[in-house]
């Protein structure tokens, strides 16, 4: 606040007040209409007064689309992928940024190339590697001769047969096969001072024992930041989960929203909808307003 | 920028590298180059391997009716709900750095929509918008046969520009307050002394200032509305009616998995990464020329 304004400030309260309701509303609506009976919930107008139903609905939606073993699957699959990330992009960038070797660079460049294609561009070629994961490496095995060799020389036949549909790994790893995370660090291990590092070495300290003692320690604000938002983003996943899992007792809380969409013809049963809709909106809005900070954090500093 | 300091052992550094190596060559090198070949050969319905086809998958995808209009489509949907979802945010974070009395709330609350599941807030606003309950049936109470996303191609298309551009104002915020919140304080302050108004100061200093985030959003929102829409599509209309919302992934998809078309999948989608790659590259080569760096 510079000068005094009571003009421009009567609107701008205004217009960010619109952006408040355009916000809240849609939250709102669909509490409100996960409240309702089937007949006021498909009143028009239909009435913006809560009504009774709120724990009935919640329960019907619960059991219709089976949502405790899927929240549960989903869940888990969301603290893979946040766990997997925070892991495996560390070491990277451990690697890539504290050591020199030949090749160093090409390694950087094979994993930033993987920032431009997501899996839903390349989605139908990875569902077929997830039916059988080691289907690359019996083709190259194929295609070097090297299960010719062996098969001469063992007389074992080399078949490399692992699938992972219906299967968490198969959920999970896919996702964990991006840089984003790996980005984030290498910046901030740039940012860590050489000294650290020197003393560490002169306490002789190796590189493992380095990383483990010093450099996680001091990344721990970028872990936070970085698991936040790789958990959000794998609990929002939609179009993987809906191909892999094509069994029930792996499905995800979000493929099952499908299930709840009031059939054409069938009874507008728009108050389950919205009561299963808000139980699986739910989990990553607590996430959202509980670690805002490292929320905001970890979007800033992972897309830079 | 390089370490001065490092490690001598590099066998060791390279082990580090492995685990990540392993992940994007199984599920990333490898089904993008798998993508390429399929796209170049066509599968032979009794099993016997795929047979070379050249570039035949793609010149029957370029002469079919239905993929241009795929493509019209996602191009249409990409350029309205971004320029939506950025126009909106970026007017109330600049409303918000302002930072009247109450404007914690907005910091918290703005950025919400962008947690929630695309399906989600997709089935939200199908129940928000449809025509017999909700609210739009108040409309078209009034007008009757106003509003109608399962017949009209164009409500359709609305439905999913709205449902798509509300997430994104809660992501384009976080970026946009942030960057108005980085330009320091006194610029602001200096600006005032000398005599120029809000709105002055906001086109003289702060626009130019936060050009780089407005580039940096418009590149992210693009890419995305070719990706993330496709919970939204799937829920809301499934592509219909009459193909007016089938964007290009939904049709990967539903030709590649539904169809069972691999081939005509995999070229769709070499076509649609090479779209995305253009695109990225005319935003950098015509729009950054516009962008202020510091």
């Amino acid at each position: 606040m510079v000068e005094r304004t009571p003009f421009l400030n009567f609107f701008t309260h205004l217009i960010l007040f619109a952006g408040f309701i355009f916000c809240v509303a849609p939250f709102a609506i669909v509490a409100i209409a996960a409240s309702h009976n089937l007949r006021d919930v498909n009143d028009v107008p239909m009435s913006l007064l809560p009504g009774s139903d709120f724990w009935v609905n919640i329960k019907t939606a619960w059991v219709t689309a089976d949502l405790g073993p899927k929240l549960l699957n989903s869940f888990i699959m969301a603290f893979g992928v946040a766990a997997g990330k925070v892991i495996v992009s560390a070491l990277t960038a451990f690697s890539i940024v504290y050591f020199r070797y030949p090749g160093r660079m090409l390694i950087f460049w094979l994993i930033f190339i993987t920032l431009m294609l997501p899996l839903e561009v390349r989605i139908v070629p990875t569902y077929a590697v997830v039916a059988n994961v080691l289907e690359p490496y019996q083709t190259i095995l194929d295609l070097t001769g090297i299960s010719w060799l062996i098969e001469k020389v063992s007389g074992v036949q080399v078949s490399l047969s692992l699938g992972l549909l219906n299967s968490y790994s198969g959920l999970i790893l896919p996702l964990v096969a991006t840089a984003t995370g790996t980005f984030l660090y290498r910046q901030f291990f740039l940012t860590v001072p050489d000294e650290l590092t020197e003393a560490a070495r002169m306490d002789g300290a190796g590189p493992l024992r380095f990383f483990i003692d010093v450099l996680l320690p001091l990344s721990r604000n970028n872990m936070a930041a970085l698991g936040t938002i790789m958990f959000l983003w794998a609990w929002n996943q939609y179009l993987w989960p809906l191909l892999i899992t094509t069994d029930q007792s792996h499905a995800m809380a979000v493929t099952e929203l499908k299930q709840l969409i009031p059939n054409v013809g069938g009874a507008p049963e728009w108050h389950i909808a919205m009561a299963g809709t808000l139980i699986i909106m739910l989990p990553p809005l607590f996430v959202v307003v509980l670690m805002q900070r490292w929320f905001v954090r970890g979007l800033i500093a992972t897309e830079k | 920028m390089e370490k001065r300091v490092t490690f001598s052992r590099w066998t060791i550094g390279i082990l580090f590298a492995v685990p990540q190596l392993l992940l994007i060559f199984t599920f990333f090198y490898w089904p993008a180059g798998q993508a390429v070949y399929w796209s170049l050969t066509l599968q032979q319905p009794w099993g016997g391997g795929n047979i070379w086809v050249g570039l035949d998958n793609f010149r029957s995808i370029l002469s079919n009716a239905d993929y241009w209009h795929s493509i019209t489509a996602s191009l249409v949907f990409a350029g309205i709900s971004t320029g939506l979802a950025m126009f909106i945010a970026l007017v109330l974070a600049a409303l918000t750095d302002r930072q009247l009395a109450g404007s914690w709330l907005y910091r918290v609350v703005l950025i919400w929509p962008y947690g929630i599941a695309a399906p989600a807030l997709a089935l939200a606003f199908r129940f928000i918008l449809a025509p017999e309950a909700g609210f739009m049936a108040v409309v078209n109470q009034v007008w009757p046969g106003f509003w109608d996303p399962g017949l009209d191609g164009t409500d359709a298309m609305t439905s999913i520009i709205i449902a798509f551009s509300w997430k994104y104002v809660g992501y384009n915020f976080i970026f946009f307050l942030a960057a108005f919140q980085a330009i320091p304080r006194s610029l602001i302050e200096a600006a005032a002394m000398d005599g120029s108004g809000v709105i002055r100061r906001f086109w003289d200093i702060q626009f130019p200032l936060i050009t780089p985030t407005i580039f940096f959003l418009l590149v992210i929102n693009i890419t995305e509305s070719f990706q993330d829409s496709f919970g939204i599509v799937d829920i809301m209309t499934a592509g219909g009616p009459a193909n007016a919302t089938n964007l290009m992934v939904y049709k990967i998809y539903s030709d590649g998995f539904k169809g069972l078309d691999y081939s005509g999948a995999a070229a769709q989608s070499i076509i649609l990464m090479i779209l995305i790659v253009a695109l990225t590259v005319v935003q950098f080569r015509f729009i950054e020329r516009r962008v202020h760096y510091r």
